[in-house]
């Protein structure tokens, strides 16, 4: 018994059980995820959140406890960052051939997303650090967590937000597109990375290889215009 | 493949020494990832290595986002009280967003004769 209290207390000192854990639990979600068909609700990142707060919160353990160990993984989304450009390079013809309609979809689709969450969250009451951690929504989580620690957001709570929003997006984005007589995939696919980031991509691809390459592009030019929009807009509005 | 990352990591240094010395409201990753794109597009075409080791950061893009998630727990009662407001808003901005971008792109590229 005291040596099992003795193992408990290493354990626990090492960053290395929530580590394991954390890896464990994303890799049994995915596992569901691709047995019942993909289905959307079952994104294997909303499935190992819910997971992992549910252990965290029966063992009592707080989060700072935890991130010791999972801050491992948590560093890797700067590399990853950079390396969004690898894909983006590879869409330069495509880039070149439609770069005015590009830009100008791209603006307006930006806009949109920031401009209706501030004034739709604004007008239902939410509380004015849930709202600046809204704002970068649309963007993969990287670049999202990165612009709300400028706003003075949650960082944490824009993780949660911008996972919500690409899984609203893969699971409304096609069906909605096709019901407003959307058909060309490039439009398609172009939105539903502008809007919904790397989930709405993966969605995509999905769909077609053309709206998925399509909504590579739009995720990752929708990244770096986010990125410079949203402070801007926030100090205009002076929130 | 250590050759790979070690130049990812030194693109994200050299956004984050340029954010900082600049004060650019920009991530420094996200400044990294501007410099790459330049670069691979001044040069073309980039190592195989470089691009495989990349492609093979980004398919695991999912699992890099649980631990930030897990912060969650921190802000239940923030997500518990606002809860209805936040999925209005949500969803609502990202139909709004995703139809705006759609539309705009269709009707430029079906005037101009595609």
């Amino acid at each position: 018994m005291n040596r099992l209290a003795q193992i408990w207390v290493y354990i626990e000192e090492t960053p290395l059980l929530w580590l394991a854990l954390t890896l464990c639990v994303f890799w049994l979600a995915q596992q569901l995820y691709r047995r019942l068909g993909e289905f959307p609700l079952l994104n294997p990142v909303l499935i190992s959140v819910i997971v992992l707060v549910v252990i965290l919160a029966v063992t009592g353990t707080p989060y700072s406890d935890y991130f010791d160990g999972a801050q491992f993984i948590h560093f890797l989304l700067g590399p990853a960052t950079v390396a969004l450009a690898v894909p983006l390079a590879g869409q330069a013809r495509e880039l070149r051939r439609y770069w005015l309609p590009i830009t100008i979809a791209l603006t307006a689709g930006s806009l949109t997303a920031v401009a209706s969450a501030m004034l739709l969250g604004w007008a239902l009451g939410l509380d004015s650090q849930t709202l600046l951690s809204m704002l970068p929504k649309s963007v993969t989580t990287p670049i999202a967590m990165g612009v709300t620690e400028q706003i003075g957001g949650l960082p944490s709570l824009t993780a949660v937000l911008v996972i919500l929003t690409g899984i609203t997006g893969a699971v409304i984005g096609i069906p909605l597109l096709r019901l407003l007589g959307v058909r060309d995939p490039v439009a398609k696919g172009f939105a539903m990375g502008v809007a919904a980031h790397g989930i709405g991509t993966a969605r995509a691809f999905e769909h077609s290889e053309r709206a998925g390459a399509y909504s590579g592009l739009g995720m990752g030019l929708n990244g770096a215009l986010t990125a410079l929009l949203v402070p801007l807009l926030v100090w205009l509005f002076g929130f | 493949m250590i050759g790979s990352l070690a130049a990812l990591l030194l693109f994200q240094l050299a956004g984050e020494i340029v954010v900082r010395l600049t004060g650019l409201p920009l991530p420094g990753p996200v400044l990294g990832m501007i410099l790459l794109f330049a670069g691979l597009l001044a040069r073309g075409s980039a190592p195989r290595v470089f691009t495989d080791t990349s492609r093979g950061l980004l398919s695991y893009l999912a699992l890099l986002f649980v631990p930030a998630g897990v912060g969650i727990i921190s802000h239940l009662a923030r997500v518990a009280d606002e809860w209805m407001a936040i999925a209005v808003t949500l969803i609502a901005s990202t139909a709004l967003a995703m139809i705006v971008t759609a539309f705009t792109l269709r009707a430029l590229t079906t005037t101009r004769g595609e």
